[in-house]
């Protein structure tokens, strides 16, 4: 497929072009923070006199002009170096590479959850419209898209570890169980159940709202009047002929809001001490650990563009007419 | 543009008048935090960790024995504040940016658009969570971050609009009559497109809200202002024991953002006759 080829070349222009503007951003912002980051390290390192800060100054480079230095940082990054951080003493990439599993794992679930559960509840308020199957479903879906993803957390915790217990409230696994192969597996899904869920909710209820409405415009088109007045089984003209027309502007949506759901993984996992960027995130907050921080906008970033070509190559992939350019 | 048509369709819409009402209930609230809960909403109210109801305390204490319904009164002003302060820098920014590349077109909208598209890539939560930080929480810092978040979808569609209008015959005459582009632009052509602006506006206030309490629940909210995210991120620690130190809070959120959202639909609705019958059919 040259096509496909070509397309997913486009696509990747465009994302260095994105993630050179991602980095530009973040030597500015480190430069903008109040107080110049050679005190910022002396600080770090405890006391210190001027003679340790014009040292420091002259170690870093931040005695150059601020062209020199920004062309300095770019290289670094080229080369996968990422800043260091003073508070856990370890390279920041290397920090980021470690809590990066996790932290995909929880967001690719939660988009699946809030793709495929979204999709299916807005047909479905869509085929019932005016019933009170499609009441419910809009009220729910309404509910969700105005709660906080924090606090349906936390509320989920409230009930379903605290008092049924049915799921563990927080954690990646349990801790010192020894557990191997399948039931490893078992117990980290367990794990993943609630948070997946409240991640998922809030893009599950906006996945619904858009299907549902933009069902319902499909579904009063020509083609479908034609597909029922030729005798087609309703099951196949929603499946065959609203769903596939239908979906195309909730993957438009869905690609664009991919970045927000990265974003909303750092909440979630604050809430349930999932082992992720999130968490890296809040810790780093804690403790004003900027160069962490924004490492983890930049690999934000590259996770945000990585789920905007995934939707993309799945638009192509539903509807043929668009043109792979 | 409000006439009596428009008022008519808004409140034949059930779901708008309900958010009409909440948001006109935390509106009061907000107003009159000082009258009904005075006293400052940090201080200690009565014995830490009194359940709901107990001793005078609709919503009980949290762990330093602050009156939570008090907080939840005077961190509606905060929400509201940074909610509407934030909504109308990123109104004001997204409708110059989309005005400017919709009117021009060429080179220019190319440019506006390029970056435009890239604050819509850029992880927005991060971004608002990275600044915060970096420049330490304060009203400034937080309405400054959530604004720069916030313009861009904004700008498209105001871009789009001027788009669709800039050939229109009005816009043509105006031309014709030498009119200044500032004056197309700002006269005749953005009250013209005001309606989409109104209904995305009251939608940014209640994303806006949703932000500020998402930054407060992680500890970035201004440390000087009771705030409702604050709220339930500090009781965070306690939920087993005590579980209406998070929930109450959150029910504020969750109701404010509702009845904003509600009214935005309800505006959109009204100002779209023909869009919301062939929704019904």
């Amino acid at each position: 497929m040259p096509h496909m080829l070509r397309f997913l070349f486009s696509r990747l222009t465009k994302a260095i072009l994105v993630l050179g503007v991602v980095v530009v951003l973040n030597f500015t912002l480190i430069h903008a923070a109040p107080g110049d980051p050679a005190t910022v390290m002396a600080g770090e390192a405890g006391a210190a006199d001027q003679m340790f800060v014009d040292q420091l100054r002259k170690q870093f480079g931040l005695d150059q002009p601020l062209y020199v230095q920004l062309g300095t940082y770019v290289g670094h990054i080229l080369q996968g170096d990422l800043g260091y951080s003073v508070r856990q003493q370890r390279p920041v990439a290397d920090l980021l590479l470690d809590r990066l599993p996790a932290t995909v794992a929880l967001t690719m679930s939660a988009f699946v959850l809030a793709l495929g559960g979204g999709i299916a509840m807005g047909l479905l308020a869509a085929v019932n419209v005016g019933k009170w199957s499609d009441s419910a479903i809009t009220v729910v879906a309404l509910l969700s898209y105005a709660t906080p993803i924090y606090w349906v957390g936390l509320m989920l915790v409230l009930v379903f570890s605290v008092n049924l217990g049915w799921f563990p409230a927080f954690g990646y696994e349990s801790i010192g169980a020894g557990k191997e192969g399948l039931a490893r597996f078992a117990d980290i899904l367990e794990h993943m159940a609630l948070p997946v869920v409240t991640l998922g909710l809030f893009y599950m209820a906006v996945y619904t709202r858009l299907t549902r409405a933009s069902a319902l415009e499909v579904s009063s088109m020509d083609f479908v009047k034609t597909a029922r007045a030729k005798g087609q089984s309703e099951w196949k003209i929603v499946t065959r002929h609203v769903l596939r027309n239908a979906i195309l502007p909730v993957l438009t949506v869905a690609g664009v809001q991919a970045g927000q759901l990265v974003g909303g993984s750092i909440l979630v996992e604050t809430v349930f001490a999932w082992p992720g960027l999130g968490r890296l995130t809040f810790d780093a907050v804690l403790q004003r650990d900027y160069q962490v921080l924004l490492g983890v906008f930049f690999v934000t970033s590259v996770l945000v563009i990585v789920f905007n070509i995934i939707t993309d190559v799945l638009y192509v992939l539903i509807d043929p007419r668009v043109e792979i350019a | 543009m409000f006439n009596r048509d428009f008022t008519e369709a808004f409140l034949r819409n059930k779901g708008a008048v309900v958010g009409l009402v909440i948001v006109a209930a935390i509106l009061l609230l907000a107003a009159f935090a000082d009258v009904i809960f005075p006293g400052d909403p940090w201080d200690m109210a009565g014995a830490p960790f009194t359940h709901p109801l107990d001793d005078g305390m609709l919503f009980g204490s949290d762990m330093l024995g602050r009156d939570i319904a008090s907080g939840i009164a005077h961190g509606a002003r905060v929400s509201l504040l940074i909610g509407l302060t934030s909504t109308v820098v990123a109104v004001a920014a997204g409708v110059l940016l989309g005005a400017l590349a919709g009117f021009h077109g060429g080179r220019i909208d190319d440019a506006i658009m390029r970056f435009t598209e890239l604050f819509q890539t850029i992880p927005n939560f991060v971004l608002v969570v990275v600044i915060v930080a970096i420049f330490t929480p304060s009203l400034f810092s937080i309405v400054v971050a959530i604004a720069l978040v916030s313009w861009a979808p904004l700008a498209r569609l105001v871009r789009g609009e001027f788009l669709a209008l800039r050939s229109r015959e009005f816009v043509q005459a105006a031309i014709t009559c030498g009119q200044s582009n500032a004056a197309i632009i700002f006269r005749q052509i953005l009250p013209n497109c005001l309606s989409p602006i109104i209904v995305s506006a009251s939608l940014m206030v209640a994303t806006a809200i949703l932000l500020e309490s998402s930054l407060s629940f992680l500890g970035l909210g201004d440390p000087n202002a009771m705030s409702w995210g604050f709220m339930v991120g500090s009781a965070r620690t306690v939920l087993r024991q005590a579980w209406w130190m998070s929930f109450f809070p959150g029910v504020a959120i969750l109701l404010t953002v509702l009845g904003l959202n509600l009214v935005g639909e309800g505006l959109n609705d009204a100002f779209n006759p023909r869009l919301r019958r062939k929704r019904k059919a």
